[in-house]
């Protein structure tokens, strides 16, 4: 529910190892309300999110500590380097933090060269790029939570975005996106959820 | 995999920190505004010695209880705009650890300035020596608790038009006790009675809202990202 509205009801679906979960539907359908219930920041008016059989209001921290979540905002501070973004980001959430990590992520992301620019000066598919450069820290996180990964990114970004979907996948992972775009699945054995308007 | 809670914590108080020092303004015209608020009041009233000295304490008091509202509408309010705050909310950590260490850096940088620059301005008001150090005591013990209380203000409007108009009507009433122990302090010592009550009163004051505010602050910010 978002003010009086009903986005969505009678949604059941269950996710295990090494699953990707795609949400569809257009503007307005719910589709961040979904993500936001899942992680736990909304609560649905009614039904339940359950994790390994436990419901995630009861597990709070333990289950905090399982995903990580790329919403559309990129929570990236204007004014700090894309190298101290990741990296306080990083630390916030408690993921692995060896020194050269945030580096390379970057790196993988496209972003070499561009470490130790303000955010500001960085266009808006590069900040999308720091932003989901935190995966490749979380990949020791089962769930992935992400909220339209695509936006703003250009060919060569969904790309990276996919593959490192797929690796995730690969290593028995499980991850939740919505997308609006026209975009292949990144897996094979992808699920679908549409959501009406 | 959850890292430790004192790093989480310090990254938080590291990275506020850090975008304090870009964005030195900031905490520059919270300072001038001090300043100026206090100077206003000798070129107002005119400049009588006997009368400044009485005024002073509340006058100080008074200036900076205002300076720190003036700094606490931007304390979650560009973490909310820019999803910070909902990563904070994610991280597997306790939410009111993390929005403590938030405080602790808005304190650093908006309330500390305050406490070392006050002895200064008292000078103007004609206090004598002990006073000042009072009125520098008396601030380091109140703007913590200034600015824990406005954190929780800060939180609940947080999303809300207007609300650096409605944070200081929420929490001005609630900073009411300390401004009259704070400034008390330094009325008593400069009256030669001693402040030792009053510091007491300060503190107790301090305690309960260490403990309470960021709890109440994690709460509403959980409200607001519904």
């Amino acid at each position: 529910m978002r003010g009086e509205r009903r986005l969505f009801g009678g949604l059941g679906f269950s996710l295990s190892a090494g699953t990707l979960l795609e949400v569809r539907g257009p503007n307005g359908s719910g589709k961040t309300s979904l993500l936001r219930v899942v992680c736990g920041l909304l609560r649905p008016a009614a039904g339940k999110i359950t994790w390994k059989g436990r419901p995630i209001a009861e597990l709070a921290d333990e289950f905090c500590a399982e995903i990580a979540y790329v919403g559309h905002l990129d929570a990236l501070k204007p004014e700090l380097d894309a190298l101290e973004n990741l990296r306080l980001a990083a630390r916030v959430a408690g993921l692995g933090t060896a020194p050269g990590d945030s580096v390379a992520a970057l790196r993988v992301f496209g972003l070499a060269g561009f470490e130790r620019l303000a955010c500001k000066a960085l266009s808006q598919g590069q900040r999308r790029r720091v932003a989901l450069a935190r995966l490749k820290l979380a990949a020791r996180r089962a769930l992935w939570v992400l909220d339209e990964p695509y936006a703003s990114l250009d060919a060569a970004g969904t790309a990276l975005v996919r593959a490192t979907l797929e690796e995730h996948l690969l290593a028995g992972g499980i991850a939740l996106l919505s997308t609006h775009h026209e975009v292949e699945s990144a897996a094979p054995s992808a699920q679908r959820v549409e959501l009406g308007p | 995999m959850r890292g430790s809670l004192a790093g989480a914590a310090g990254a938080v108080l590291e990275r506020d920190l850090l975008l304090a020092l870009r964005n030195r303004s900031d905490a520059a015209s919270l300072l001038i505004f001090f300043a100026i608020a206090v100077s206003l009041f000798p070129l107002g009233v005119g400049p009588d010695p006997a009368l400044l000295r009485s005024m002073g304490p509340g006058v100080v008091w008074v200036a900076a209880l205002l300076a720190s509202m003036l700094a606490l509408s931007r304390l979650f309010a560009a973490d909310y705009a820019d999803g910070t705050l909902e990563q904070l909310a994610l991280a597997p950590h306790p939410l009111g650890i993390l929005v403590g260490a938030k405080i602790a850096a808005h304190w650093l940088v908006s309330g500390l300035p305050l406490v070392l620059i006050a002895p200064v301005l008292g000078l103007q008001l004609d206090l004598g020596g002990e006073a000042l150090l009072m009125l520098a005591a008396s601030l380091a013990l109140g703007t913590p608790a200034l600015s824990l209380l406005g954190a929780v203000g800060a939180a609940l409007t947080l999303g809300l038009r207007a609300s650096a108009m409605l944070v200081p009507l929420i929490v001005l009433p609630l900073c009411v006790p300390v401004l009259i122990f704070g400034a008390g302090a330094v009325e008593a010592t400069a009256s030669g009675i001693g402040a030792k009550a009053h510091l007491a009163l300060l503190a107790a004051l301090l305690l309960p809202s260490l403990v309470l505010a960021p709890w109440a602050a994690a709460f509403a910010i959980r409200i607001a990202l519904e």
